[in-house]
């Protein structure tokens, strides 16, 4: 088998399953809903590891599948390229995919829809490998669509609740937004290097310095122009500032797609797609500064809406949010392989923290409020332990996988000279205490503390989830925590093993491209000794020191319950709407849009095209048929005579007119 | 003048005339003989210009298959003269108009000297016209006449189809149905009782 | 002395009284059918002429192929005729007009 079919055997195989399962879920058993995908997904993954080890040993797989269609000159092809990042990519979405497949059986055991969802997360696969496998633009935005399609679908799982409605609804609107930013993008691409092509249009890319482009009648450089279009795209999928919206409300879709979706894969393809095309985006400061300060913006204050919420998910969500950020900060300062390093590791702890807050939502009998919860470790250890050790990840405790990758990217940030990276010093060493403390509060109220739901008013709605009084939560079965306990293995090890050669070797950054006076990841490369060195010394730096700090406050605050600091009533509004970007969207933006809606509706469609253009002609075929009807009488003889008197008329027009 | 002049004018006038009685008659029987002798006169007129084959084939075909066609046609229908000529006349001045114009213009074309040469080049005379039209016809014309043939076929399946009946229209009884004939299809015996007599 | 353009100019004459013909007995269609015959004479006539007169067997060879078209023509026309007839019970022009409905 050449290694041809065996790339595009790890796409397709989710594929089938997906139609299978889509096709012929209902009729099949329903263990096959579950048995085809997890096979299927588990080849893909294996495969996966394949094309990882192979890329490994410096083999850079191009080629193209088939030509998808011709546009004049232009040659559109379906292709995969896989080097070392579109492979470790690979790995990790086939991995997360896995086990979120087997997770899935019991967290959507007795949903009506069961096949549908599989059907779906298959899809997901499938499109996201697409995406990543892509060796050009196109089949990028294909993928990358792809992937948009399945979130609305998954977001809106359960399409009888109007919420879940709602979330779909917003997602893909305010993804449409950033999509658009990205289509210019390759557009732009597209006009100025007339191939799509991965190689060829970063092989000429040096020929794009220096050019202008008008732009609403200033001149602005042309690279700067396309990589501003890409990056919007990338922060539709990001959900970087201000497009980040939509994240908090997908967590209306059930709990395994957070974990796969929006927060392990798809939500990562914004970066992955900024570092695909870190030869574009590396001679533009202008364009590295905005995605450095947006990701400053996103990572700081999405982070202290977190410590906010009490729904257990959206605490987690605003956390992926800040997390982003910290990934978009590592590209503004060109250290894109330490951004996918973030990514990376952040998979697998905040995978892990999603599904492990689903196992505490069945446990909790789908009561999603922390407010509600208490005590938990009494019940459900596995999934005690394995949350803490994600918790510990995610704020970066020394020899866990967050901490060397978020340490770097700090570490990375201080020794940048490019426009904002003092903001962003200080937005990611903030972040540290932010995070820090929205994880441990989470912590403590969900797994320490009183068991409150035995104090819950009783409520006698049906439709109300979650523990009476006298129940007690219980621990899930093994397809959940074999998961949990998967996950957990990467979320505490990986770090510690792959940091060396991230930052060291030649790994990632062959496949990326960085401007010599980009000098920040080759500093940190300088200053670092290992990774237990780096533990060591990370014990005398701020960073860790404002992790202990936020620990302490949680502690303080939500453990002993000591209300030492009283949130300003002011500070307590901005925070409940959310920064108010909401509030602009639902009543400026959308009235404005409504309205203008309105008038193009009512003058350019109903007026315009209907009356004039569609009535229009077909009156006017009308009013010449009425009129032609009467020629038509029906008389052969008629015709005829109209026949002769023609011919008469060119007789005597060639006899006639001819001699003049 | 020569003689065969004062035979094309003979003609001409009687080819002229029929077909004046042609579209003028009262009776559609009577055009259809009048067409007959406008062909006949036609013929003459071709014999004329040394196209006897065509003569020939214009009386034998024409005249003999269908002329007789449009006879018996115009006979077998049963058709209401007084219906198809009401205002048979109303259109007269308008169609006399296009006619005599359109006769005008072709004298204007005809008199042009191009036309007016009395001597013509001819056909060799050493073979028969019959045999230099069938040279020619079997030899340059090849596909055409085979054509020519196909499009006869044609005409004469069209025409069978197009006027054969769907429906029986006679009481003849069909031998091969009445050997098919069989009793138990015909006779029923029934036994019954025998009334009681009073 | 008769040249070439006597014999077009019975040939034109043929033509305009068939055109006459045809406004006529616009209703009959048999006798349309009759005139149209009439008008291929004309064109005939024409041919044999110019073969004559340029000594050209072409000519007659196209005379032979109208004649064939025309035998052909006519005995479909006649047939439609005879289907018209059957279900109209009239060969009038005027009641065969159901197209424009």
């Amino acid at each position: 088998m050449t290694l041809m079919k065996l790339y595009t055997l790890i796409p397709l195989m989710p594929l089938i399953a997906s139609i299978i399962i889509g096709l012929f879920g209902r009729q099949l058993p329903k263990a096959f809903s579950h048995l085809i995908p997890i096979v299927l997904v588990l080849g893909s993954f294996l495969l996966s590891l394949y094309a990882l080890y192979i890329s490994y040993h410096g083999y850079v797989f191009n080629e193209n599948l088939f030509r998808w269609m011709t546009v004049g000159q232009y040659d559109l092809n379906i292709g995969f390229m896989v080097d070392n990042l579109t492979a470790l990519m690979m790995s990790v979405v086939t991995f997360v995919s896995l086990m979120v497949h087997i997770y899935t059986i019991e967290y959507m055991e007795n949903d009506p829809g069961y096949s549908r969802f599989f059907s779906f997360i298959s899809l997901f696969t499938f499109a996201m490998l697409m995406l990543v496998m892509s060796n050009n633009f196109l089949q990028l935005f294909f993928g990358w669509e792809a992937v948009g399609l399945v979130s609305y679908l998954l977001i809106g799982f359960w399409y009888k609740k109007p919420t879940a409605i709602h979330a779909n609804m917003k997602a893909f609107l305010v993804n449409r937004v950033g999509d658009f930013g990205f289509l210019l993008g390759i557009a732009l691409i597209m006009f100025y290097f007339g191939t799509l092509d991965y190689k060829e249009v970063f092989s000429r890319v040096d020929s794009l310095a220096g050019q202008e482009s008008m732009l609403m009648g200033s001149s602005v450089s042309l690279v700067t122009l396309i990589s501003i279009l890409l990056f919007i795209g990338a922060m539709g999928k990001s959900a970087q500032v201000p497009l980040h919206v939509w994240l908090p409300d997908s967590m209306e879709g059930p709990t395994p797609i957070s974990a796969l979706i929006h927060a392990a894969t798809m939500v990562t393809a914004g970066i992955f797609l900024v570092t695909r095309v870190s030869p574009i985006v590396e001679l533009s400061n202008t364009a590295l500064s905005l995605i450095l300060i947006v990701g400053s913006i996103t990572a700081l204050f999405m982070g202290i809406l977190g410590i906010f919420q009490n729904d257990i998910k959206r605490v987690v969500a605003y956390s992926t949010l800040s997390q982003l950020g910290y990934m978009t900060i590592a590209l503004g300062v060109s250290s894109y392989s330490l951004a996918m390093f973030h990514l990376f590791t952040h998979a697998f702890f905040k995978a892990l923290l999603f599904l492990g807050a689903g196992s505490v939502i069945i446990g909790m009998h789908h009561d999603q409020n922390i407010m509600n919860m208490g005590n938990l470790k009494k019940y459900m250890p596995i999934t005690w332990i394995t949350f803490l050790l994600a918790t510990l990840a995610l704020v970066g405790m020394p020899l866990f996988s967050g901490f060397y990758s978020k340490e770097s990217i700090i570490e990375a940030v201080k020794y940048s000279e490019i426009v904002g990276s003092s903001f962003a010093y200080f937005a990611a060493v903030f972040g540290v205490f932010i995070t820090s403390l929205y994880s441990f509060r989470l912590y403590f109220i969900v797994f320490h503390g009183e068991e409150k739901w035995r104090n819950k008013p009783v409520s006698h709605n049906h439709h109300d989830h979650g523990l009476t009084s006298n129940q007690s939560p219980h621990e899930t079965t093994w397809v959940v925590t074999i998961p949990l306990i998967l996950l957990a293995i990467p979320s505490v090890l990986i770090g510690f093993f792959t940091i060396e050669p991230i930052i060291k070797s030649s790994f990632l950054l062959k496949d990326i491209f960085i401007l010599d006076s980009h000098l920040a990841l080759q500093q940190v490369a300088e200053q670092f000794h290992g990774p237990i060195n780096m533990a060591l010394h990370a014990l005398a730096t701020l960073p860790f020191w404002l992790m202990v700090l936020g620990f302490i406050v949680a502690y303080l605050l939500y453990y002993k319950n000591i209300n030492f600091i009283k949130t300003p009533k002011v500070l307590k509004k901005v925070i409940d709407h959310k920064y108010g970007f909401d509030n602009f969207n639902e009543y400026i933006l959308a009235p404005l849009t409504i309205r203008l809606g309105n008038v193009l509706w009512k003058y350019m469609d109903i007026k315009i095209i209907d009356n004039f253009f569609v009535n229009g002609s077909a009156r006017t075929i009308n009013l010449f048929s009425h009129i032609t009807k009467k020629i038509q009488t029906g008389f052969i003889s008629q015709y005829a005579f109209v026949m002769v008197i023609g011919l008469l008329l060119f007789i005597s027009y060639f006899i006639l007119g001819g001699k003049s | 003048m020569i003689f065969t002049d004062y035979l094309f004018y003979l003609f001409s006038s009687i080819l002229v005339l029929a077909s004046l009685r042609v579209i003028t008659a009262n009776n559609p029987v009577y055009s259809a003989l009048s067409l007959v002798l406008a062909f006949f006169s036609a013929a003459g007129i071709w014999l004329l210009l040394h196209a006897e084959f065509l003569a020939i084939a214009l009386v034998l075909v024409y005249v003999g298959a269908v002329m007789v066609l449009f006879l018996f046609v115009v006979m077998m229908l049963d058709i209401n003269i007084e219906a198809l000529r009401q205002r048979f006349w109303s259109y007269f001045p308008v169609a006399l108009l296009i006619a005599l114009l359109f006769i005008f213009e072709i004298y204007l074309v005809v008199t042009d000297k191009f036309f007016s040469s009395s001597d013509p080049a001819g056909i060799p005379l050493e073979k028969s016209n019959t045999h230099s039209i069938g040279s020619v016809l079997y030899t340059d014309y090849l596909l055409p006449f085979q054509v020519a043939a196909v499009i006869l076929l044609v005409a004469i399946i069209s025409a069978i189809v197009l006027t054969m009946y769907g429906k029986k229209s006679h009481k003849a009884i069909d031998p091969k149905d009445q050997i098919k004939v069989n009793r138990n299809d015909r006779v029923r015996v029934v036994k019954m009782k025998s009334e009681k007599k009073k | 002395m008769v040249t070439l353009s006597h014999y077009l100019f019975l040939g034109g004459i043929l033509f305009a009284i068939s055109i006459l013909g045809i406004f006529l007995n616009r209703k009959n269609i048999i006798l349309i059918l009759m005139a149209i015959e009439l008008m291929l004479l004309a064109v005939n006539i024409n041919f044999i002429a110019f073969s004559h007169y340029l000594g050209d067997l072409s000519g007659q060879i196209f005379v032979f192929f109208i004649l064939t078209v025309a035998a052909a023509e006519s005995a479909i026309g006649l047939a439609i005729i005879i289907l018209i007839f059957r279900n109209y019970k009239s060969i009038n022009v005027a009641d065969v007009n159901r197209l424009k409905e």
